[in-house]
């Protein structure tokens, strides 16, 4: 028989992390489980102003490192692995990993989102070639060259200027006249003399031979075509929840994102949701985190009503 | 891991042809390269015999990463007699299993 946790975590960001922290420190014996890197999009986002007392050295990596040290310290352990079908079925679920089977007696699914994908011919084939999603992993190429950003949300408009760092200039190319981003973001992107903007444009197709060397566009109120020569295109028009294992298994909406109640809980006993994953109107470092703490504290108390009476 | 750069990628990776060589393109500011950086030290005490195994600090070397057509990270290439063979681009690295899978494709 295999050890009994008293939580399983799905998800090794900001989310996940911060349940890690409270379900430690409530003496449970808890596992959070990332596939590939923790602090999730969180530890790609270059800078996280935003997050309450995350003044001095606010990069993603640096936040969610100290998130994840926290957690540690008060006892919450960590696992590789990728999760690849789960069980809920019981009352104690079953998670089967690629690299072993974990049990336990709650479960909280914090798997996140990730990027869509802007949609434009080529878009996967220049991947990694031109085309980004990920400004702090990438900026470095683009030194001294031109790029674009595609979008116009808060995402958007923190990874441009970023990118001012390091590109030439920035093209901001957003399919509406105005940006959806918080004003003070938009205020410096403005004043930005690097930031130049093109609206009420889409992106039809990237061209090049092996790497990105141009966009066409599509003006959306006159059809017009043009080109537009850049080195680089980032792309952040939102997200996508990573919610793929869990269909038919817990509640979710027709986007995919899972139905919770205040509490945190699914539809399923035992089964709890944090994070981007969960439907909801803002997907923020802080919300997330919020949700971490309330769907560690309403899994503890689950616990104790189920198994320790 | 050797580390190669613009001084030495010619001689050991271009014009090395003993075996495969195998190029972990990473970068100072790359989370995700950092995270699987263990993980494929690992892979090169199982296969280091088969297989050459070098890394490549694209903030340091920035001219020859884009010269090999590398935009993004992290990227891994197999070069085989100093041609590409097969190229892994950021979208196509979620776990150390799809970097291990390529690898042994070129062990036999």
């Amino acid at each position: 028989m295999s050890h009994i946790y008293d939580i399983v975590i799905i998800g090794g960001g900001p989310a996940g992390l911060s349940a890690g922290l409270y379900a430690s420190r409530a003496k449970l014996d808890v596992l959070v489980i990332e596939k590939e890197k923790f602090g999730g999009q969180a530890a790609t986002t270059a800078e996280l102003e935003n997050y309450p007392g995350s003044i001095e050295n606010c990069t993603g990596p640096a936040l969610v490192e100290r998130m994840r040290k926290q957690a540690e310290e008060f006892g919450t352990t960590f696992s590789k692995d990728e999760i690849v079908e789960v069980d809920f079925f019981d009352d104690i679920k079953i998670l089967k990993g690629r690299k072993e089977e974990y049990r336990s007696k709650a479960v909280i699914i914090a798997t996140g989102a990730e990027y869509r994908l802007a949609g434009f011919k080529n878009e996967i084939e220049l991947r990694g070639r031109g085309v980004s999603y990920c400004a702090t992993c990438d900026a470095d190429f683009f030194e001294g060259l031109d790029v674009a950003v595609i979008g116009g949300g808060d995402s958007a408009i923190t990874e441009a200027l970023y990118l001012t760092k390091f590109a030439e200039t920035v093209t901001i190319i957003h399919r509406r006249d105005s940006l959806r981003a918080a004003k003070s973001l938009q205020e410096k992107a403005f004043n930005n003399p690097k930031i130049k903007f093109i609206w009420d444009t889409v992106v039809e197709e990237a061209k090049g031979d092996e790497i990105l060397e141009s966009l066409v566009l599509r003006n959306v109120k006159t059809g017009e075509i043009s080109e537009l020569a850049v080195n680089g295109v980032f792309v952040f028009v939102g997200l996508e929840p990573k919610s793929e294992l869990f269909k038919g298994k817990v509640e979710m909406d027709d986007r995919g994102y899972i139905l919770t109640d205040r509490n945190m809980k699914t539809n399923v006993e035992g089964v709890f949701a944090a994070g981007d994953v969960v439907q909801k109107s803002l997907r923020q470092v802080i919300t997330a985190a919020a949700d971490g703490a309330v769907a560690a504290v309403a899994a503890e108390e689950y616990i104790n009503e189920k198994f320790n009476k | 891991m050797l580390e190669v750069n613009k001084d030495n990628f010619e001689v050991e990776v271009l014009n090395y042809t003993e075996k495969p060589v195998f190029v972990d393109y990473w970068g100072d500011k790359c989370q995700k390269c950092i995270e699987l950086m263990p993980d494929v030290h690992k892979l090169e005490e199982k296969y280091g015999d088969k297989i050459k195994f070098c890394s490549l600090n694209t903030s340091q070397n920035r001219r020859l990463a884009i010269a090999q057509k590398v935009l993004g990270l992290p990227t891994m290439i197999m070069y085989v007699n100093g041609e590409k063979a097969e190229t892994l681009t950021p979208d196509k690295i979620n776990t150390v299993e799809d970097i291990e899978n390529m690898i042994k494709k070129f062990c036999e």
